[in-house]
């Protein structure tokens, strides 16, 4: 190889590698800082939505039948008998969250069952209305006071509906749905991983590689123009081509670095952070990267690397334009709106595309292939054409840059 | 090489383009700004000069008159809009890798990246400029004895002062022992000491039979250094020749200021 090149990927990287503050900032940090905030995210969350397993909730109940308590009861549900007089008081209560549910049961409920199942009409001890003057038509009803902003109150309100939901199915079942035992869901331990890492990965991927890129190329490029210290390399015999590929090839190695922190940290964090959906224990199996194979990996890996020299190439032409890394950081927005765009429309994607001349559009080929490899329908052609397309963008990157760096407009302008 | 000349331009142009704002710019930078009918700021216009082997060759001039221009474009920096140069006799145009490797050019606007030592950037600049390892570390040792920076050889730039960071810029530059070493103002921005240190280089330099060419505005340092001065104003020569030649009796500084005054006649009214 070139000995101009072979210096300037060095220095490049002697720049990063030596620099203790800047492994830190890009390689560390990017990932521990995800894994605190996504993690911390997950359990805070999660905390907010589970009630304290010691806590009794204060739960009133007023004409509470027989056959009702006994529901209730089994279901862990302990209520307290109330007056009608304190009926508005409860409900104040809820309202002030000092307390979780009351349960108002309509006056006749076990009579009006009764007639409505068609059974014989009991006569309740103490009750105000005879079995003869059940109205026809007059539906038994049960009413839950309860407040949605309390977590206490909501799962107390949710565990008391399940309770008489299934109590009412159990008297008269019409029809059942999924109320067996069963594995009902039929979707194989790899199909969810796959779907669950299709839909997220390749937005979480492409977003950390284009941060990656960002905070390593536009200090090397427009830093360097800024502080006058470019213009000292372009006096000596070296190749402006070696000068644009050494710093796009040493700079893909910090890039690459950054944005794998940032991916670690977020495959560490995916199974605290999914605890508020799975309830805390399913979600490491759920996303269990062991479901791919080698070849998916070596796929991941082909894509991966060809999009990280294809963005610090894109970043490193903006940069160059930019008098100062500030305005560079700003001339590579609208780049950084577009790759985040296309990585969203990711989440929404079932399947990966199949028209293969839309995999001749960079960034947009890269999310598509990844979307592929991780539900397990990549396409090798496919997966070519995308790194051929990305080395191509790149090299094309390369004899801009090149041609940037003989122009006095971009190397002096001020 | 067999020319007596280190450097022939012949008819040097170079032209920019330019927005509104931009031109407006020079002019209350430079007071002047010459433009083309296309609109294009004219920095250098026909510039033909000679620089002999073994002399200090100033280009002497105010501001805006192209002399950083021109110095660009002999270190192959910009291209020449029209015209070429035989620099160390190569062109300009054609042989730009080959013009660097032969000269050395410096300036105060070429800095030395703050994060590195003076030891490292020179062993650095070496390998672009492909000289052997074992020349270089002999270089490095003499350099920097030269220029007093041997203790500071591990220090990072930017921890270095100003003046011992353009001395550590200077040793860098010169990496490969060039023949002849463009310098763009070379007492700019410098304190008086690390002045006289550089101005000192440059003439024990040409005793080792070095070329210079420099570009300043500076009367005294033209009077004190140069074997020959090219008076340039508006991207044009006006005049060339020895100090003798040039200031006919009387200082550098009057000589200068007729030609001034022959050409913006309308200046000197005000």
């Amino acid at each position: 190889m070139r000995s101009g090149l072979v210096a300037i990927m060095q220095k490049e990287l002697k720049r990063f590698f030596s620099d203790r503050r800047m492994v830190l900032t890009t390689v560390l940090l990017p990932g521990l800082l995800i894994y605190l905030i996504y993690s911390f995210m997950g359990s805070a969350m999660s905390s907010n939505l589970t009630v304290s397993s010691d806590y009794t909730p204060k739960i009133y109940a007023w004409n509470l039948t027989e056959p009702l308590a006994e529901v209730t009861e089994a279901a862990g549900l302990d209520f307290e008998p109330v007056s009608i007089e304190r009926m508005d008081n409860i409900k104040q209560e809820i309202a002030n969250k000092t307390a979780d549910l009351l349960m108002v049961v309509s006056v006749n409920f076990d009579a009006e069952l009764a007639y409505e199942l068609g059974e014989e009409v009991p006569v309740a001890q103490g009750s105000a209305v005879g079995a003869g003057e059940v109205r026809a038509g007059a539906v038994p009803s049960i009413s839950l006071y309860y407040n949605s902003t309390r977590v206490e109150s909501s799962a107390v309100y949710a565990q008391t509906q399940a309770a008489l939901s299934a109590y009412k199915e159990a008297l008269r079942p019409v029809f059942t749905v999924n109320a067996g035992e069963e594995q009902y869901n039929l979707a194989s331990e790899e199909d969810t991983a796959g779907f669950m890492f299709a839909s997220l990965l390749p937005m979480f991927l492409m977003i950390f590689l284009y941060s990656g890129c960002l905070a390593v190329a536009p200090e090397s490029i427009a830093g360097e123009k800024e502080r006058g210290t470019i213009a000292t390399l372009l006096v000596t015999p070296l190749k402006r081509w070696e000068l644009a590929l050494g710093k796009i090839l040493s700079l893909c190695i910090p890039a690459l670095l950054s944005g794998a922190s940032s991916f670690v940290g977020v495959m560490l964090s995916l199974p605290n952070l999914y605890q508020l959906e799975s309830g805390g224990s399913g979600a490491a199996s759920l996303l269990d990267s062991s479901v791919y194979g080698i070849s998916d990996y070596l796929m991941l890996l082909a894509v991966v690397l060809s999009t990280v020299v294809l963005f610090v190439g894109l970043i490193s032409v903006i940069s160059a334009f930019a008098r100062t890394t500030k305005e560079a950081n700003v001339m590579v927005m609208p780049l950084m709106m577009v790759v985040m765009l296309v990585a969203f429309s990711a989440m929404f994607q079932t399947s990966s595309e199949t028209n293969f001349v839309l995999y001749l559009a960079p960034v947009y080929n890269s999310v598509q292939c990844m979307v592929s490899v991780f539900g397990f329908t990549a396409e090798p052609a496919a997966i070519a054409l995308t790194v051929g397309v990305n080395l191509l963008v790149s090299a094309l990157c390369v004899v801009v840059l090149s041609r940037m760096f003989e122009s006095e407009r971009i190397i002096f302008s001020k | 090489m067999s020319s007596s000349y280190a450097i022939e331009a012949f008819g040097l142009v170079k032209k920019f383009k330019t927005s509104k704002r931009a031109l407006a710019r020079t002019v209350h930078e430079t007071g002047t700004a010459h433009v083309d009918a296309e609109g294009r700021i004219v920095a250098v216009d026909t510039l033909s000069f000679m620089v002999k082997r073994g002399e200090i060759y100033g280009l002497l001039g105010p501001n805006g008159a192209g002399k950083t221009t021109t110095m660009r474009m002999l270190a192959t920096l910009i291209k020449p809009t029209a015209g070429d140069a035989l620099v160390a006799g190569h062109s300009i145009v054609d042989k730009p890798e080959a013009v660097r490797a032969s000269i050395g050019f410096l300036t105060s606007e070429l800095k030395l990246e703050d994060f590195f030592t003076p030891s490292y950037l020179f062993d650095f600049f070496s390998r672009l400029h492909r000289v052997e390892p074992q020349v270089a570390a002999r270089r490095k040792q003499q350099m920097f004895r030269r220029f007093g920076i041997e203790d500071f050889a591990t220090t990072k730039v930017s921890a270095l002062s100003t003046g011992m960071r353009q001395k550590a810029s200077i040793a860098i530059s010169l990496v490969h022992d060039p023949d002849l070493i463009i310098f763009d103002e070379p007492t700019n921005g410098l304190d008086v000491i690390t002045a006289r240190v550089v101005t000192d280089y440059l003439q024990e330099l040409r005793l080792r039979g070095k070329t210079i060419v420099l570009s300043t505005h500076i009367f005294s340092l033209a009077e004190r250094l140069c074997d020959r001065i090219g008076v340039i104003m508006d991207g044009q020569m006006l005049a060339e020749g020895s100090l003798a030649e040039i200031a006919l009796e009387r200082s550098l500084e009057e000589a200068f200021f007729d030609l001034y005054v022959a050409r913006h006649p309308e200046e000197v009214l005000l």
